[in-house]
């Protein structure tokens, strides 16, 4: 059980109409799991139809696997769905959104410390025999570093991998976003990832402030993916080859058109490496 | 375990007070603040975010920079308790009619109630309708699972419709109104303004199930034939 490596997009109920009209040629469609926990009506509508004709992705935003502990309602929720839909792939973050009882709908930073890898990992574990299925980590685009971490995040992650068995996804902007704001190198920050445990790779566009030392990129998901981000995931595909690729856009949605086109331009890269591959 | 929950809850209380405590890796005071602030701001904006597009007219009529600092002290006495927030915000009618902020506009609790129940009728459960053919043999009648009815102080429903995209706002009446809500079968959510007898009839068959009783209070037809048209008698088991 795996998304075919092809370019898939983030579903957007909106853009529902023109996707069933245009039956585009996509690999996959992901879906926010926390928006689809009502009990019936249009998203569970939408998803099901999706369901029949693509390949689809859950991603969750809301299970809090760097937080102190895990929701165990929350995480039925999250094995609910994953049972009725059968993804392809099942895939969360390393941060953490709640608080005690308190949500925070942000993807909040961790330091890398023996002592939070413990805690990742047993969250990982735990999540996996719950869902009776592997998951993908998402690495995180962060804004901070902490005094305390001892780890670097690419080894952290390799660690929580090899530990739990989890698979890993790889989010290029975030890469970019966080390398920038902590003013080192993207490619050196890839050479100390293990590629070859990426089941997802995510793409989406970030905005940029700029601070007295520097630039300051935030993740915001609300426009085009940039074109070093393009470049960089390009260097991705030449060292691991066709990888499921997702374009995601959650705010300032665009018509269908715009992000079909970013889409598109993601499979262009992987039918390059594909033939690039068959012609050795 | 112990220094892992110390962080989280210092992060979030510098979500409140600020970093200096949380042993972030910059001597720059002020460089840690503004890294820290995209933190701050991403939680504050997406919540006020989720409840703008669950209140959509409480923001109109408030005003888009009111409405931020109304969600701000909703969000900190009403903090989302799942990460599921189409669940989140049922406690902002009760919020409002105690903020004396709004106390002028005695009507927004009302609207509040609209908007929130029109929320929980999108997510509602799928039922499936009834033959209308097979109504006369029934005796109990099962309404589907996103209706509801509002009983209002105030002309919410006309001040909602009034304030939808592309109208003016104004409205003509005075008075306590009854709202019926419910998913169409597209599902679309409809609002309508519904009278006190077609009130007490829906109320009559949503508490008893029994057309019978419910006519005792109003002629049905009108009634009955929105529910049918709208597909809104439903078998009581769900099938999928």
């Amino acid at each position: 059980m795996a998304l075919p490596p092809q370019a898939g997009v983030g579903f957007k109920p909106q853009h529902f109409k023109a996707i069933r009209a245009t039956c585009p040629d996509l690999g996959f469609f992901e879906i926010h799991a926390e928006n689809f926990m009502g009990a019936g009506g249009a998203p569970h509508a939408m998803l099901a139809a999706l369901r029949q004709d693509y390949a689809i992705s859950i991603h969750g935003v809301g299970l809090s696997i760097g937080g102190s502990s895990l929701d165990p309602g929350h995480l039925a929720r999250v094995k609910a769905l994953c049972d009725r839909y059968q993804p392809d792939s099942f895939s969360e973050h390393l941060a953490w959104s709640s608080h005690g009882n308190e949500y925070l709908n942000d993807l909040l930073p961790l330091p890398y410390t023996p002592e939070t890898l413990n805690r990742v990992c047993e969250h990982v574990d735990h999540v996996q025999e719950v869902l009776r299925r592997r998951m993908l980590l998402e690495n995180p685009a962060t804004y901070v570093t902490f005094a305390d971490s001892t780890i670097p995040e690419t080894e952290f992650m390799a660690m929580i991998a090899r530990r739990t068995g989890c698979g890993l996804l790889l989010d290029v902007n975030n890469v970019f976003v966080s390398c920038t704001n902590h003013r080192s190198d993207p490619l050196d920050w890839l050479g100390g990832f293990p590629l070859e445990l990426v089941g997802e790779i995510h793409l989406g566009g970030h905005d940029e402030e700029e601070l007295p030392s520097g630039p300051l990129l935030i993740d915001a998901h609300g426009r085009e993916v940039a074109e070093p981000v393009w470049a960089l995931y390009g260097q991705v595909l030449d060292r691991a080859g066709p990888l499921p690729t997702l374009v995601e856009w959650d705010n300032d949605i665009p018509e269908w058109p715009v992000l079909k086109a970013e889409a598109d331009r993601a499979s262009s890269m992987l039918a390059d490496r594909r033939q690039h591959a068959a012609a050795q | 375990m112990q220094p892992l929950s110390d962080f989280t809850d210092d992060f979030r209380n510098a979500l409140t007070t600020g970093p200096g405590r949380i042993g972030l890796n910059y001597t720059d005071a002020e460089e840690a603040a503004r890294r820290f602030a995209v933190y701050r701001n991403n939680v504050a904006h997406s919540l006020k975010q989720a409840l703008a597009r669950r209140f959509p007219v409480i923001q109109r009529l408030v005003g888009a920079e009111f409405f931020t600092a109304l969600a701000r002290e909703f969000i900190s006495k009403h903090p989302p308790r799942s990460p599921v927030l189409q669940e989140w915000g049922g406690a902002m009618p009760g919020f409002l009619r105690d903020f004396p902020q709004v106390a002028a506009l005695p009507y927004l609790p009302d609207i509040a109630s609209i908007e929130w129940a029109r929320g929980l009728a999108y997510h509602a459960a799928d039922a499936q309708p009834i033959d209308p053919a097979t109504l006369a043999e029934r005796d109990v009648l099962h309404l589907h699972p996103s209706l509801a009815l509002l009983r209002l102080d105030h002309p919410a429903v006309s001040i909602w419709q009034a304030n939808q995209p592309g109208q003016n706002g104004r409205i003509k009446v005075n008075g306590p109104e009854s709202a019926l809500i419910w998913r169409r079968s597209d599902f679309s959510v409809a609002t309508i303004r519904i009278g006190a007898d077609d009130a007490g009839f829906i109320t009559g068959l949503l508490e008893t199930g029994s057309l019978v009783k419910a006519a005792e209070i109003t002629d049905p037809v009108a009634m009955l034939s929105l529910l049918l048209r709208e597909k809104l008698i439903c078998e009581e088991e769900m099938t999928r």
